[in-house]
Order: C-alpha cells, then structure tokens, then sequence
C-alpha cells in the first residue's frame, strides 16, 4: 500500500514516515488510524465486542487487546492511534488466553448465548466469539447481568438486559449515531443497568423506535420483537437488498424472508443515504405488504353498482373499452392519468408514455402537487 | 437538493424552514443533530414549537404562511450587514442590483408586523445565516403548500445565491422530497409539461425526438395539471387512470374531489389495497407492491438505487409496469411490448439526458446521483458547482401576499396541517403495520393549553372543527407545540377527515394547494364521544 501522504513511500529521514510493524510485517497507516483500525485493513481478526465502526471508540470490552513492544501492558487497539516504528502483535498466546477468560466471564454472567439471528444484525456477534475461544463453560457462574423489563409492552424492542454484557453499544448509537441520548446507564461494576430517563417505558422516553439499537446490540438483549415473532416459520433467513418505501430519504434496506413471507428488516450498514439507520417506519412497518387486505384480484363495476372480482381478461378488457369509449365521445384530451410517487419508475414512465405515445396527449401528472 | 445527504453533516449554520424532519425525513435528521454535536448552529422557522425546533439555537416562530416576509427580512439585514458574497453575486447571478434596492424597505420591524417574529430574531438569524462559510437551507411542504409556494421557493434561493451558499460542500437549497420515488415520477415525465428528463414539451426538438421513439405526436399544447383535471372532471375531463394514488384522502377538499371523481364517466385505478378512491373505481387493478416488484426509486438527493422483488404478489397481484402496458395493447396502441422493467428503465435512460450514462446494470449499487450525461460520468452528488442550467442564478423581486383565506369572525384560528413520525399519509400501509398503533392509536388537533381554556375545551376531549368546506369531529390534545390562535393536525387518520376542511387557495404557478393555511373555527363538541360527524 502505498503512502498516502504523497511521499512516495519513502522516508524523509525525519523518522515521519507512517508505518509500523504489524505482526512481522511492515504495514503503512494514514495519521489518525487506529491499530484496530489496521489490523482489521489486514484481515487480522482482533476479537471485539463493544466496537462499532460507526462509533467513537470506547475501550470497553478489553478483547480487543494487543501487544506493543515497549508497553508493558497490553493496549485496546480500538482506542490507541498508530504511531511510526511501533511494533504491534495482535495474536500471540497470552493474548489468546486473556481473551478467552474475557469470554467466559460474559459468557457466563449472560443467561443465553445463543439467541434467534432475527433479533438484529449484530445479534451473532457474543455467541460466534464465544465459539472462536471455545469458551462455553461456567467458570465465572454467579455473577448475572443486568435486570430485563417485562414490564415494558412496546411492539417492537425486547428489553431482556439478562443478556446484556455493557458494551454501550446501545447507548452510543443511540447518541452518536440517532442524536436522541434516550438510553442511558446507572450504577457501576456488577451493577451496571442499561436504561433510559427515570428508569422508565421506552415509550415515555427520548426513545423514536428508530431500532438501531437493537440493529448494534451484540447479544441480542436488545432485539426486534417483530422479527422474532415470525421465529417458527421454516426456512433459511434469506436477504434481499432494497430501498425503504416510505420517504424521500432513500434508506438501504435488507428484507428478511423465509419462504414467501417477510419476516423483518433490517438497515443496510453500507447505505449510502442511511449507513445503518432506519426511522420506526421503514424499520418497523413493513408488515402491510402482506397484510390480508391486500387486493388479489382485479375488480369490475357490476350492473348492480357494486364492484365484484374478476379476472384479468375481463377488467383489462372493460377498462380499454371504458377508457376508448370516452376517447371516441369526447377525444384524447379527456383522459387524464396520474401516475404514483410510490411505485418504480418503470410504473410512472409506462404512465406517462401511455398517455403520450398511446393516446397522444400530455394529460398526465404525479402526486406531488398534494 | 442541491446537495448531497453527506453534505448534511457538513455546514456550519443550517436554516431549515417549513420542515419537520425528525418526524418526516428522521434518517435525514440524523445527520443534521451529528453537525449540531459537533458544534454547527441551527436556525429553525416554523410556526410550531417541533422537535427540530427544541434542539434550535433559534426557534422563528412565525405566523402560518408569513415565510416570504420572514426571508424579506432576513435578506435585508444579510445586505444592510454587509454580509453579501459579493464576487459570488458579481460572477454567478442576475439581478442581483435590483434585488439589493428591493430588499431595503423590508427591516425586520416590518417582517416582525407580518411573522409576529421579534425582529431582533430575524437579525440574529440573518447574521447566523449571512455569516457562515458554510450555510445549508433545508425545506420541506412547509414552504411549498401555500398560495406562495413558488416565491417562498424563490426567497430561499435569494438568500442563497446573495450569500454565495451554493455549489459548495455543507451549502445548497435543499427540499427534501416526501414519497419514496416522488422524485423519480418527475424524472420519468409524469408532468404535464415534460417529457422524461425535464425536457419541456413545448420545445419541437424534444417532440420530435419523442414522437420518433413512440411513433405518435402528442398534442402540442401541454396538458393540464392534475388539480386542472380534477376541476373540469365530468366537463372537458371524462375518464382517469390513477395509478398508486389514494387521492380522495390526500388531496385537499375531500368533497371536491370525490364529487369530481364520481362524476367521470370511467375511472380506472391501480393499487395494492381498496382504497376510498378505488372504490369509486369502474374497474380495479391489483399491483404489485413494496418488496415484491424489481424496479428503480431516485431519492431526495437524486440517487438513482435499485429496489428488488423478494417475495412473490398475492395471487392475481401484477407489477404497475405490466398492467399498463398490457391496457396500452388492448386499447390497440403500437409499441407497447415491454417485457421486462429493465427493458422500460432502459428506454427511459436513452431518452432522458439526465439517466443518458445510466442503465439497469449500472444502477445495481445505487452510486449514481443524476445527471449522469453519458456512460463513465461519475454522476453528480452536488449541483451548481461550477454554472447554474441557464447559466447565471437569477433574483427575483419577492413580496409578500396574504394566504388564500384570512381569518374572519367566523373562521377565527389558524389550522396547519402535516405529519407524524410514525404514520404515513393515509395510512393505508402504516395503518395495517402491526405495532404502530401502539405508538399513534388516533389523530389529535394539537390545541396550546391557553386556547383549550379559553375556548372551553378540555384536554382529551372532542372538539368540533369547521372550515368554510366541511366540518369533522376530533379530538384535543394540549400542547406547547402549538402557539396560541393556531391548531395543528395531520390527514392521516379515516376518522379524522382533516382535508374535508382544506383547499381554501391554490399556487397560481404549480397548482399545488395550500395545505399549510386554513382558517377554521373549533368549539366544543356536544355530548359524549365522536357523535356523528357533520357535513
């Protein structure tokens, strides 16, 4: 990789030059970076759990630790900025083995390890390091996580803090990411609590059910309720990449579905208009695609007045016929079509090019005028 | 916008005016509270106390409608402060002498008769504003849905070009667009007056160049817009075709427009549920919806992005494309053998001079914002760097006039109307997403508790609103939010009928209705409950 402080690569003599020695190996940083932030460019793997690269880093779990000579400790590699001549290991034995008693310490102080992959995107995050250092054991059994709240009825963030490891993330995101500061932490050590303002409801909180907390929880403390309410329908959980249908934002999406049915969304992390975030309703409301009142067949208007099903043949047929017989009475200036600002363009390009090139008139406008 | 999303995060002052983005545009938002923690200042106008208000360094609490005075204003301090970019003004705009002159007789003393905004707040915003390196206006149907929608458009653009706030990073005119592809509909030509791309068909080399492709003229007049239409439904106007649009609802004057729909003598609606305007339907088409159609949206910021079908339509449910072109065939129109949304999206691109680099396959990681003039352009994230389209920014010489209807003796207070976070226009998705009553059972009219005394109503219970269109029944909701003599309520609710009250003017320019102004009069509702609701 080359400089790209525009030095060519090389060394001015002054010792400025940005690289240090990552595992054996001479690697070149940009000033600022941090060794995490490296290592990862790398592929080294470093282990993390508080770590969000959305986030400012926070220094909390300790698993991302690393050696560097001349320190007598290991350092947290998402908070130490790179520095020339520095010569960093990020996985020696003894760091492995500090970082397997990390894991079985959160390991143990969670009630499950293992929770349903539709509870939010980083969901898997505790339980497949968990299975990297093989550190499902009950060493540390005695020590509980936090307090869940049943009490708090909302339809869409599970609030089970018995599988909360206090890795902020929830309270960062939330902060620096969605700008609302609605969760927020009381006590210290073993008692550390995720909550929001007065210890209370989320809804009686700061709190817009944006659900990028539960998108960055790593344990699945913080989950989506109505993702998981579709747990038993059988199948792989596949994803398809989309754009949110409500406003003009244009958010990234990924549509969760198991067969034929939607069981949830989730953001696109890399989104160019919404980097990981959702509001409540692209987040949340994607459930009337197949809600049972969706329209499955055409209708026709009856001789009795009352529209009735009918089959495509027969409504294709009467709306030419309706449409012609009034072109043929009062001309082509007396259709007008309206074409959606909630469908492709492909629909509202086929609108306007069936009253231009079809019927000859510019008799066509979109909903934006209401 | 003239600028893009990341550019959100960029200015040191934002203006944002007539927009309720945390609860409109809340991904958008987001951005905007990352600058304001790290350390930009926020001016907000809006005749609400919203929450974009709350989190303001300045909150212009102006009257309903009042925008264009408010801007006069603030341009006349902008220029009496000396804070006019005058080599911006010099090399890139027009008009700009006569505008200066203009805006010399608008002190803030007189906005401040106008905007009840104390005109030492008018100063500080024009300082903020007039003395950021990098300014940003933001605008929502806050400024647009007014009988002066078109000059309160213009009166930002004043401010931006005599400030030089265009065409760089963190600045711009940036209104955020409403619907998921409501940008888009314009892109592809659904207008009356342009083909696909904005090429005005006025113009006989774009009729020329279209009439190729289709193989038939268009009329050579433009066609009319869709409130025209409406108005001479059942007179010059017999049959319509409404694709996706639930406009008995959203539209304004409910009466109007269902009085001007059943007088049609065909009405042919697309959709994917039986809307209140699908039942007034001869003939209904099933669509297919959100997730379960390939296709193309463009965003508020001109992104051109893919969208993906990732569950089959229910039963007889066929994509909006497919339906029209299979009604074009029957109706005996040459042409019409499109087979597939690429090979449409595909036409689309080679006719539009704005998608011309563009192609299905090209769009498939949503990294183009348009104009894209030809293939290998890197598209175009910020506008106006370098030129604006006709080549100098123009002033215009803006002065303020009243809303459609004042108030009266009879119609005493001020209703505005727009949305809420967790519910989408009428509801007709967000009301059948599970969950969301939990966080928006019912409408309210949001009442400033000193008005609920004064007028003898009560905190939760049910008030009668009447406008010189109708009346409906609703319910009273205390709140700070609303200044006093003015209401608030959004149309989102069935129950709740607000646009039976609006309608009252339109833009003479866009014919876009004046939803944000309307006198009504609110007394207490008689006896318990709803009851039945009036006219």
């Amino acid at each position: 990789m080359s400089d790209r402080n525009g030095r060519g690569g090389e060394s001015d003599g002054a010792g400025a030059a940005n690289t240090l020695t990552l595992d054996g190996m001479e690697v070149s940083f940009e000033p600022g970076e941090t060794l995490y932030e490296i290592a990862e460019r790398h592929g080294k793997m470093v282990p993390t759990l508080c770590y969000d690269e959305r986030l400012e880093p926070f220094g909390g779990c300790r698993l991302c630790i690393v050696e560097l000579e001349g320190s007598r400790n290991p350092v947290a590699s998402c908070t130490h900025r790179a520095e020339p001549g520095m010569v960093v290991r990020t996985h020696t034995a003894h760091l492995e083995t500090h970082r397997r008693t990390l894991m079985e310490m959160v390991a143990s102080e969670n009630r499950e390890v293992d929770v349903d992959p539709l509870s939010g995107y980083a969901s898997q995050e505790m339980a497949t390091l968990v299975d990297r250092y093989d550190a499902r054991t009950g060493r540390f059994a005695g020590h509980r996580s936090g307090v869940s709240r049943p009490d708090d009825d909302n339809p869409f963030i599970l609030r089970d803090y018995e599988n909360c490891i206090s890795c902020y993330r929830c309270v960062r995101v939330c902060a620096e990411q969605e700008g609302d500061y609605a969760i927020s932490v009381k006590n210290r050590g073993f008692e550390t609590r995720i909550t929001v303002e007065f210890d209370g409801l989320l809804k009686d909180s700061a709190c817009t059910f944006c659900g990028q907390c539960i998108q960055t929880c790593p344990t699945g403390a913080l989950a989506d309720l109505k993702a998981l309410a579709n747990r038993d329908i059988p199948g792989e959980t596949e994803k398809t990449r989309t754009i949110c249908p409500y406003c003009g934002v244009g958010c990234s999406v990924d549509v969760m579905t198991r067969g034929d049915t939607i069981v949830g969304v989730q953001p696109a992390m890399d989104g160019p208009a919404n980097e990981g975030a959702l509001c409540v309703k692209g987040q949340f409301a994607f459930d009337f695609v197949q809600h049972p009142d969706r329209l499955k067949t055409p209708f026709v208007r009856g001789d009795d007045g009352e529209l009735r099903p009918a089959t495509w043949d027969e409504a294709l047929d009467r709306a030419a016929d309706g449409l012609g017989n009034v072109v043929r009475k009062h001309g082509r200036h007396a259709v007008y079509g309206v074409a959606s600002g909630r469908a492709p363009h492909e629909a509202a390009y086929m609108m306007q090019r069936f009253m231009r090139a079809g019927l000859g008139t510019h008799n066509i406008d979109n909903c934006s005028r209401a | 916008m003239s600028n893009p999303l990341r550019d959100m995060e960029e200015p040191d002052v934002y203006f944002c005016i007539g927009t309720n983005m945390t609860e409109a545009h809340p991904v958008a938002a987001t951005r905007i509270k990352k600058g304001l923690a790290r350390g930009a200042r926020l001016v907000v106008a809006d005749p609400r106390r919203i929450r974009l208000a709350e989190i303001a360094d300045l909150h212009l609490q102006l009257r309903v409608g009042t925008d264009a005075s408010l801007l006069l204003g603030i341009a006349h301090v902008i220029a009496r402060e000396g804070l006019v970019d005058e080599s911006f003004m010099a090399e890139r705009t027009t008009g700009g002498v006569d505008f200066l002159e203009h805006v010399r007789e608008f002190t803030p003393e007189w906005a401040e008769s106008v905007t009840d905004v104390p005109a030492a707040d008018i100063e500080r915003a024009a300082l903020m504003y007039g003395g950021a390196e990098r300014g940003a206006i933001y605008y929502t149907l806050g400024i647009t849905e007014h009988v002066c929608g078109v000059d309160n458009v213009q009166s930002l653009c004043n401010l931006a070009l005599m400030t030089g706030n265009v065409g760089r990073e963190g600045t711009g005119i940036n209104p955020m667009r409403g619907q998921n592809n409501i940008q888009g509909a314009g892109d592809c030509g659904a207008l009356p007056t342009n083909y696909p791309g904005f090429q005005s068909v006025l113009d006989p080399a774009n009729r020329a160049k279209f009439a190729a492709v289709y193989g038939r003229e268009a009329d050579l007049e433009k066609g009319m817009t869709k409130v025209q239409a409406l108005n001479l439904a059942g007179d010059r106007i017999r049959a319509m075709f409404i694709d996706g649009e639930n406009t008995v609802v959203t539209d304004p004057d409910r009466q109007h427009c269902e009085k001007a729909l059943g007088s049609l003598d065909f009405l042919v609606v697309a959709d994917i549920f039986m809307t209140e305007t699908a039942e007034l339907a001869d003939v209904v088409f099933p669509a297919s919806g959100w997730a379960e159609t390939d296709g193309v949206f463009t965003n508020t910021e001109r992104r051109v992005q893919r969208v993906r079908a990732a569950v089959p339509p229910p039963d007889e449910a066929r994509p909006d494309w497919w339906i029209i072109n299979e009604l074009a065939r029957r109706m005996g129109f040459q042409n019409f053998e499109f087979e597939s949304p690429k090979e449409i999206f595909n036409e689309l691109c080679e006719l539009s001079p704005l998608y011309h680099g563009l192609d299905w396959d090209r769009i498939e990681h949503g990294e183009y914002q348009w104009p894209v003039p030809e293939a290998g352009h890197p598209g175009t994230p910020r506008l106006h760097e370098d030129e604006f389209p006709n080549g100098r920014g123009v002033f215009k010489l803006i002065r303020y006039r009243d809303p459609a209807e004042t108030l009266s003796d009879a119609y005493p207070v001020w209703l505005t109307t727009g949305r809420r976070l967790a519910s989408y226009h009428s509801r007709t998705q967000t009301g059948r997403a599970k969950g969301i009553d939990y966080l928006l059972p019912e409408e309210t009219l949001e009442v400033h508790p000193d008005d609920v005394a004064e007028w003898g109503l009560e905190d939760g219970g049910w008030a009668t609103m009447a406008s010189p269109r109708g009346e409906i029944s609703i319910r009273v909701q205390a709140t700070n939010r609303s200044p006093r003599g003015t209401v608030f309520a959004s149309f989102s609710f069935a129950d709740t009928p607000v646009n039976d009250l609006t309608g009252g003017g339109y833009d003479p320019d866009t014919d876009t209705a004046e939803l944000k102004v309307c006198p009504v009069r609110v007394t207490p509702r008689e006896g318990l409950g709803r009851g039945g609701t009036g006219a």
